[in-house]
């Protein structure tokens, strides 16, 4: 009698009660497949599709495409462009953020603005601006080719509007980081008689370090993958102003399709490189701020 | 040392947050500035300390004009109200901060920092926690790392916005007494900010109350408390009645404190009006009352529980009541 009594009772149960919220869960795992084919289609295929492609014709091409002069002068051009606008850029940005972050000041939203504008911005018009501005015909070109100094279809120009392009990153980064800390750990440092170099040191860049070097990975990324504004400017002067990406085009306009993608694996690889910094990045903040 | 500051005026766009504020504060005082939030008692705490410039008036110390005197020489410690810790840093690190950064000719030895730094956690009483990192701490325990920071560079004046303003209130006591006790030890000039009165008056040797930019009274806190200068300050210090009236002719406001009333069941001597009692709350030892004179104004009353009892009051009774004691402002003031 008890024991049917509390079957009864089980086999009437209350039928159990779903969150509002909560997905049938059907409709879950059609989401979650969608989701993660279409990342594995448009996101992972392309990437195993150029490691693939790149090793296609044996490792003896794969080298041979990427050791020959005229890639060597593009790997070193897109460095040099890299280390030359990465250090300036990251300076800017952390200068640019504490303007904003700590002062007061006339025509702040308007730098506030400006910041976004390569952003906003297509990138073939980015480099068109520097091809009116130092190009022959430009605005500037005369007295340029007075002077002798070449910007447009040279090295300057790449560097130019390769630092255009990748302006905004570390300060978009600090910007709202340095805003959330406020200034009172660096009035601290100042009452306690450091000098304004040693609070910068001391307390400014060891607490936005990890955000700085987070907008660094990507500006780094962005200024060596650089098409657009730097297609325009270089001119595509073989073995003298081509970056990798642009001598990618290049071998694959030609149907060298092997080099081309051996050339557009090292930018491949790179981006993995990035990704995992950036990962680690935000793993190594968030345990900070959680801390 | 003792802090001169003369005719201090400071603004923030629209926003004016000093104006003309004079004070002298005495060689080892400490001294609470005492005001409701937005009344620019931390505004006048930052310019002491350098962290702001005024836009016109002058601060000494030790009668030497520091005003054009930078935040870093002038040897002023300041802990801020959230205590602002080096959030990279451990305990010792903070307190050590002060001596690392002094130039190297005045630059303690790392012997020296070492001995320095576990003197003042000892003072402090936070010996064992050197190695811990500021978020391992409880906000007790974050306030005094800041005060020993603070005190790492042997301050001549040691200020302190809301030092206790974001502490429970157990705390918030117990660091009270720790830092009068403190103080009376080190002898330090020293400033603090708060809102909260019953800090000010007990902890304070001389209170400063400030409202809307302006100092309204400076005194011992029981001459701000029976003697306040102005009705603001009778009514910040504590919970007031207000009755209008005409004195001599001329409008006034009489205001009285709720326990300083005496109630009875006939007439009274003095300033006695009648009234009835509309509302009896029993808070154990004590009762508020909430009681409306003839004339219709409300009046609240905080008077011994005992007292409810004997006159067996109840809401509607008809009594007398009388201030024992009561402050006149006349309203052109």
């Amino acid at each position: 009698m008890t024991i049917a009594a509390l079957e009864d009772s089980q086999g009437n149960a209350p039928p159990s009660v779903r969150a509002a919220l909560e997905d049938p869960p059907l409709v879950r795992a059609a989401l979650i497949v969608l989701a993660l084919g279409f990342a594995a289609l448009f996101l992972l295929l392309p990437l195993v599709a150029v490691f693939v492609q790149a090793f296609s014709a044996g490792l003896g091409v794969y080298w041979k495409a990427i050791s020959e002069p005229v890639a060597l002068q593009a790997i070193k051009l897109t460095l040099i462009v890299a280390s030359i606008s990465v250090p300036a850029n990251a300076v800017f940005g952390v200068a640019a953020a504490w303007a904003i972050a700590r002062f007061e000041f006339p025509g702040k939203n308007l730098l506030v603005t400006l910041i976004d504008l390569p952003f906003a911005v297509s990138p073939v018009i980015s480099g068109l601006i520097f091809v009116l501005l130092f190009g022959a015909q430009g605005v500037f070109g005369p007295w340029l080719i007075e002077h002798g100094v070449k910007i447009i279809f040279a090295a300057p120009g790449i560097v130019l509007a390769t630092m255009f392009i990748t302006f905004p990153f570390v300060a978009r980064e600090l910007i709202p980081l340095m805003q959330e800390q406020g200034s009172e750990e660096e009035e601290a440092a100042i009452s306690l008689g450091a000098s304004g170099w040693q609070m910068f040191r001391r307390v400014t860049l060891p607490n936005i370090r990890l955000g700085l070097l987070y907008g660094v990975v990507l500006l780094n990324a962005r200024a060596m993958g650089e098409f657009g504004a730097v297609s325009v400017v270089s001119g595509h002067i073989r073995g003298l102003t081509n970056t990798i990406p642009l001598h990618v085009e290049i071998l694959y306009n030609e149907y060298q399709s092997a080099a081309a993608f051996a050339a557009a694996s090292l930018l491949a690889l790179l981006a993995l490189v990035t990704l995992v910094a950036k990962r680690a990045l935000e793993w190594r903040i968030r345990r900070e701020t959680r801390a | 040392m003792s802090i001169e500051v003369r005719g201090l005026w400071k603004r923030f766009g629209d926003f004016t947050a000093l104006r003309d504020v004079s004070l002298h504060v005495e060689p080892g005082e400490l001294l609470a500035l005492l005001g409701p939030s937005g009344s620019g008692k931390t505004t006048l705490l930052r310019l002491i300390a350098g962290l702001e410039r005024p836009d016109a008036g002058s601060i000494s110390f030790d009668g030497e004009d520091a005003t054009e005197r930078s935040a870093r020489d002038r040897r002023v410690g300041f802990v801020f109200q959230h205590y602002a810790l080096f959030r990279h840093m451990t305990v010792f690190e903070n307190v050590a901060f002060g001596l690392r950064v002094q130039p190297r000719n005045r630059r303690p030895t790392e012997e020296k920092i070492q001995a320095r730094v576990h003197e003042l956690l000892d003072l402090v009483q936070l010996e064992g926690l050197a190695r811990r990192m500021p978020t391992q701490l409880s906000g007790g325990q974050r306030q005094r790392v800041a005060l020993a920071r603070a005190l790492a560079v042997q301050p001549r004046v040691l200020l302190l916005d809301e030092p206790f303003g974001a502490l429970d209130a157990r705390v918030r006591r117990e660091l009270r007494r720790w830092l009068r006790k403190l103080h009376d030890e080190l002898g330090i000039t020293s400033l603090f900010v708060t809102h909260d009165q019953e800090e000010a008056l007990e902890l304070a040797d001389r209170v400063v109350v400030v409202n809307e930019g302006r100092i309204e009274q400076v005194g011992a806190p029981d001459e701000v408390y029976r003697r306040p200068a102005t009705a603001f300050v009778f009514g910040f210090l504590g919970e007031a009645n207000w009755l209008s009236t005409t004195v001599d002719g001329r409008k006034a406001r009489v205001g009285f404190r709720p326990d300083d009333l005496e109630l009875s069941l006939g007439p009274l001597e003095g300033h006695a009006f009648a009234a009835r009692v509309r509302r009896v709350q029993s808070l154990g030892a004590r009762a508020k009352l909430e009681l409306v004179s003839a004339a219709g104004a409300v009046v609240q009353a905080d008077v011994p529980a005992e007292r409810v009892r004997t006159l067996a009051l109840s809401p509607g009774a008809e009594i007398f009541a009388a201030p024992r004691e009561m402050q006149v402002f006349f309203e052109s003031d």
